[in-house]
């Protein structure tokens, strides 16, 4: 019995200065191997009584199971500090710029299309278009804006030909024509596009966006109006409060006709909208002309509505504090960057207007 | 429309106060503009300090002075004053002020050599003293906080300007717009006093309106004025005269102006001793010419309605007077004119001469048919008070009487229109106040519009009329009404968000650039499409409409490569115009991607942006909007603003007649006529219109989820084949063995030049070989590699590589 302790001990004592792998298996074999130390010791039991035979087996196992969870211990320990100082080796430096991000971004008058877009689509309007290119007929006349008409000296018309037939829309103002055109009502829609003004200096463009919005139906009052232009610029300008005023004014193709200022005050040079006592001037609207509705064959006795005209950059101007109409369309790659929207910026409703 | 609130007050009895005015206007749609002191001459002198004054290098007598005027930087001024001194406060005047004294307007202007922008002045220049001796000293105390304000107290009366809408010719006078405040509540309309005007004699200066297809004149009324004495205007009238904006000319001319300005009434005054004996109110004809009163000749066309004596056109009837009967200071006898002129009429003769006038602006938009003889009685007194002289008959001569505007109204539309009620009481007691005749008709009311009015037809301007008055405020707020009609968006729409967002998902900058071009640029890119030039460019270098996105694309690429960027990536989405009809437009993507990838990084290679860049980003850009990847076909036939050689087209099936998209370098001859700088440059291009609409919406379209888990074999090949086979169909030709068993055939490697004979190429494919029905032993599988091999080879003429 105390050869075998004294083996063990001394064994114990060698696993646990031993740092090698391939040694403390080698350990492992000279103890367990065919002719390993423990095997011979158990080879003996045979060869003694069995009083002693049953004395000695316990205490050999108990010696095997010792030595060998010493040694499984000492092969993982051995390992795992191998691997960490492997590891070690390989640390690298993580403050190391990643592989080059593509940030691409969408234009202020895109996402403000979308915005507005969402707002109305939640109220029921659906989304129309028209060409560009427009026919004096559907951008004035049918509008209530005949040629001899100084209203008309509102327009700068950019012009295709000598006749004044063809020109650029100078306002959306025609998809309402065309979408009356061919339909039958009721109609409830929205038109966002270009248009085109033949003026240019720091307020004005070339070229801008408006959005048109028209509804139509049995009993559309001036009230339904209000009520429709109130939700739009809250839920645009995303504040609880709005101050909102609507002063009568003159389009050929409404009337009544008005322009709706939004209050705003300036804070830390900074525009505020919905308070203060300062009014901006937004957009126009009022109740479709019964000339223009004759001219789109709806009978204007039976239905009736309104009709707005918002400018979307001006919108976005105001909303995303930018200062210059020009910018918008002069691509500098840093006013894109600065001024663009992440492509996952879809504005919905469930997921909110804007960030 | 300017005028002062004395002025108005001339018209209207009213308690309100200048802000209460000011904002009955706005509620009743006559928007105010401004309400500011007129601009005086005097405003441009400012407080100034005098930060340092040196002596001018050029003579010991002249200073050097910084000037601090109030603003981010400090002016150079020379100044001669013995006193200018650092630290003094003193007047700034700026260049282009108006020096008191001598009226001498100041400019930028040399002295000895160096460059003085204003002036430092003393107390006589401003005529506040006669102390010219060195410049104003101002005290500290008092004005070293107001470095950079107005010297001058601006004490003139306050002027309103109002911006009046085309609709509203009546509000083009002070009296029309006080009617409109007292029908508002802002006070009562004064009663024109009677005029006690005493007449001698009759007009005898004879006048015809002329019978003619084309008369621009339905009615001249006039008187004569003899033995006047014109003369400067009073002091009264000329404020007004400069309250309006306007240069005081002479008694005579002052108050014809001023009582346009006042009652909205035209007049014209002619020296009548001038006239060649008679007036004869008649169309012009082709050729005729005359000088006008702002010294320009006029050569008129047909059909223009003239003013005209024995010798000829005196003056364009409602627009422009002419400079043979003008009068002047030495003037003895006047025949004052008060027309009436068809607004067409004016509108079209003043368009095609291009002469704007306060006349014409009024007669284009309608003037009162009936203020004739109130015109000429108002202008005939004032002119007797200041002038002298005396006032023959009047002389009223008409071709056509005016013809009164009856409404039946019935008072439900205005409840019907605006959503609220008001009585009938209140909506009459309005009307009567803007000046209609208002007589019950059982349900209806019938009103008879006032001649001043011409805007006002039929029923709806009545609705307007009453709500403008009663308030807008008035106007309830109804919740919006969330009936949806139909979808939000169709298709297209859809397809438009979808691939705008996936475009700049791809590191594309979304722009937004003029629909118009310049025609240089745009000729690069029109391909076959005719030109579409612009009638009246904004400017001549964006004369036509675009035919492709991509002339200002390249043209804004250019202009950032010139600020420095290196590696830009650009798109817009919008119209490309292919005729110059409405809707001859195409909705298109157009991508530019200039530069490098991975330029300057520490770990990968940086290289040239290529074709297969920008064919990765339009492809995974159709994928995501709805393409399916395995329709796509791609082709090598593409515009001619491509490298012909690195660029392709792609189409949604093989049979379609148009690209729906290209995508390629850009050819080089492009890049070195706009001279663009760059490493690279490619570009892609997608026409929406071209995608074909699918009707199924995505829930039809997933269909039946089918896999298999039996084992898949993957086997490489490699052909020679001809260099121009195309990649794409040698991967059909595999595919087309057998569709079932091969999932995915891959292009690895291709190679050319060592160990391969000229004009051949290698290829090198990973197919994936995948039964649903069974694990396919070697057997199988070698039969399929047969077949591959040997289809490929019958095919394409490839030769396996061994």
């Amino acid at each position: 019995m105390s050869d075998i302790k004294k083996i063990k001990d001394d064994y114990i004592d060698k696993l646990n200065t031993e740092n090698n792998v391939d040694k403390v298996n080698n350990i492992k074999s000279e103890l367990f191997g065919k002719n390993g130390i423990i095997s011979n010791e158990f080879k003996k039991l045979g060869s003694i009584s069995v009083e002693e035979r049953k004395k000695l087996a316990s205490d050999l196992n108990n010696i095997k199971d010792e030595l060998q969870n010493k040694i499984s211990i000492k092969i993982q320990e051995i390992e795992t500090k191998e691997i960490n100082l492997k590891l070690e080796k390989e640390k690298i430096d993580v403050t190391l710029p990643e592989r080059d991000i593509e940030i691409g971004k969408i234009h202020p008058v895109s996402q403000v299309i979308d915005e507005i877009s969402s707002i109305f689509s939640e109220i029921g309007f659906s989304v129309e278009e028209g060409p560009d290119v427009e026919n004096e007929y559907n951008n004035f006349t049918a509008l209530n804006t005949p040629d001899n008409h100084p209203a008309r000296d509102m327009h700068d018309t950019f012009y295709l030909d000598n006749n004044k037939e063809l020109l650029l829309r100078t306002h959306t103002s025609p998809v309402q024509v065309r979408t009356m055109l061919k339909g039958k009502p009721p109609f409830k829609i929205i038109a966002p596009g270009r248009t085109y003004r033949s003026d240019s200096d720091q307020t004005h463009a070339p070229m801008f966006h408006q959005v048109e919005g028209l509804h139509i139906d049995k009993n559309i009052h001036m009230g339904h109006l209000k009520g429709c232009l109130n939700y739009f610029i809250k839920e645009f300008f995303e504040v609880d409060k709005i101050k909102m005023r609507f002063r009568p004014s003159h389009f050929p193709f409404t009337e009544p006709s008005a322009e709706v200022d939004i209050g705003y005050e300036i804070k830390n040079g900074k525009i505020v909208i919905g308070e203060g006592d300062k009014w901006l001037e937004i957009l126009g609207c009022g109740m479709v002309h019964p000339n223009v509705l004759k001219n789109v064959k709806v009978n204007s006795s039976k239905y009736q509505g309104y009709a707005f005209g918002i400018g979307i950059d001006r919108l976005g101007m105001l909303k995303y504090g930018i200062n210059d109409l020009r910018a918008f369309f002069e691509t500098d790659y840093r006013w894109l960057s600065h001024f663009g929207f992440d492509p996952l910026d879809v504005p919905s409703n469930y997921r909110g207007l804007s960030r | 429309m300017k005028f002062t609130v004395d002025w108005l007050k001339n018209h209207l009895d009213t308690k309100f106060n200048n802000n209460q005015i000011i904002d009955k206007l706005t509620n009743i749609g006559l928007e105010v503009e401004s309400f500011e002191s007129s601009a005086s001459e005097l405003d441009t002198f400012i407080v100034a300090k005098i930060i340092n004054a040196k002596t001018h290098p050029n003579a010991d007598r002249l200073k050097l002075c910084d000037v601090d005027i109030g603003s981010d930087k400090t002016i150079e001024v020379v100044c001669g004053a013995p006193n200018a001194k650092n630290g003094l406060l003193t007047v700034y005047a700026p260049p282009g002020s108006i020096i008191p004294k001598n009226q001498m307007k100041l400019s930028v202007s040399k002295i000895r050599g160096v460059t003085s922008y204003g002036m430092l002045c003393s107390e006589s220049e401003l005529l506040l003293s006669n102390e010219s001796d060195g410049i104003i000293e101002l005290k500290n105390n008092k004005y070293a906080n107001k470095i950079g304000e107005q010297y001058f107290k601006n004490t003139s009366e306050k002027v309103i300007d109002l911006s009046i809408t085309p609709n509203r010719p009546d509000c083009l006078g002070v009296r029309g717009v006080a009617r409109d405040l007292s029908a508002a509540g802002a006070g009562k309309l004064k009663i024109n006093k009677k005029s006690n005007l005493k007449y001698r004699g009759n007009q005898n200066i004879n006048v015809t309106i002329k019978k003619e297809k084309v008369q621009g004149c339905t009615t001249f009324g006039s008187c004569l004025i003899k033995g006047v004495t014109n003369k400067e205007s009073p002091k009264w009238l000329k404020d007004k005269i400069k309250f309006l904006g306007q240069k005081p000319i002479s008694a005579i001319v002052d108050i014809t102006n001023y009582v346009m300005f006042d009652l909205n009434r035209p007049l014209h005054a002619y020296d009548a001793d001038k006239i060649d004996n008679e007036i004869i109110v008649r169309s012009s004809s082709k050729g005729e010419s005359f000088e006008a009163l702002d010294n320009k000749k006029y050569i008129l066309e047909n059909d223009m309605c003239v003013i005209s004596d024995r010798s000829g056109v005196l003056g364009l009837g409602g627009i422009i007077g002419g400079a043979r009967s003008g009068t002047e200071y030495s003037t003895k006898n006047i025949l004052l004119e008060s027309a009436y002129f068809l607004p067409r009429s004016i509108r079209k003769t003043s368009k095609q001469l291009n002469i704007d006038t306060d006349a014409k602006f009024r007669f284009e938009r309608g003037i009162d048919p009936l203020s004739i003889e109130e015109g000429l009685i108002k202008a005939s007194e004032l002119i007797k008070q200041i002038c002298g002289g005396e006032i023959s008959n009047l002389d009223v001569k008409k071709i056509e009487n005016y013809k009164k505007t009856i409404i039946n109204f019935d008072p439900f539309l205005f409840e019907k229109t605006t959503g609220f009620n008001v009585t009938n009481k209140e909506l009459i007691k309005i009307l009567e106040k803007l000046g209609f005749n208002v007589s019950k008709n059982k349900k209806f009311l019938k009103l008879v519009v006032p001649s001043w009015r011409p805007d006002i037809t039929q029923s709806i301007d009545i609705v307007e009329e009453i709500v403008r008055i009663k308030g807008y405020e008035h106007i309830n707020t109804s919740e919006p009404v969330k009936t949806r009609l139909k979808p939000t968006l169709n298709y297209y729409q859809k397809l438009f968000h979808f691939l705008q967002r996936s475009v700049a998902s791809k590191g594309y900058l979304e722009t937004v650039t003029w629909s118009f071009t310049d025609s240089k640029i745009n000729q690069l890119f029109k391909e076959n499409d005719e030109e579409i030039p612009i009638v009246n460019p904004i400017s001549s270098d964006l004369n036509v409409l675009r035919n492709s996105v991509f002339p200002n694309l390249i043209f804004y690429l250019k202009k950032n490569l010139d600020r420095g960027f290196k590696d830009i990536s650009l798109f817009e989405i919008g119209p490309a115009f292919k005729g110059k009809n409405p809707g001859d437009q195409l909705t298109v993507i157009g991508a530019v991607r200039a530069g490098k990838v991975s330029r300057l990084s520490w770990n990968d290679k940086e290289r040239i942006v290529d074709t297969f860049d920008v064919k990765k980003d339009v492809i995974q850009s159709l994928c995501e909007a709805g393409i399916d990847k395995d329709d796509i076909v791609i082709d090598d036939k593409t515009p001619s603003y491509y490298h012909p050689g690195k660029s392709g087209g792609v189409y949604q099936n093989k049979n379609e007649k148009n690209a729906l998209a290209y995508f390629g370098e850009i050819h080089p001859n492009i890049i070195k006529k706009l001279d663009i700088k760059t490493e690279g440059l490619v570009i892609f291009e997608i026409c929406l219109d071209y995608i074909k609409e699918t009707k199924q919406k995505i829930k039809d379209l997933k269909s039946e989820y089918k896999f298999s888990d039996f084992q898949k074999s993957e086997r490489d090949f490699a052909f020679i084949i001809n260099k121009n086979f195309k990649s794409q169909e040698l991967v059909n030709i595999i595919k087309s063995v057998d569709n079932k068993l091969i999932k995915s055939v891959r292009v690895f490697d291709v190679f050319e030049g060592e160990n391969i004979p000229e004009g051949k190429k290698s290829i090198a494919v990973n197919v994936t070989i995948q039964s649903e029905e069974k694990t396919l032993n070697e057997n199988d599988l070698d039969n399929i590699n047969k077949l591959i091999i040997s289809s490929v080879e019958s095919k394409s003429g490839a030769k396996i590589r061994s």
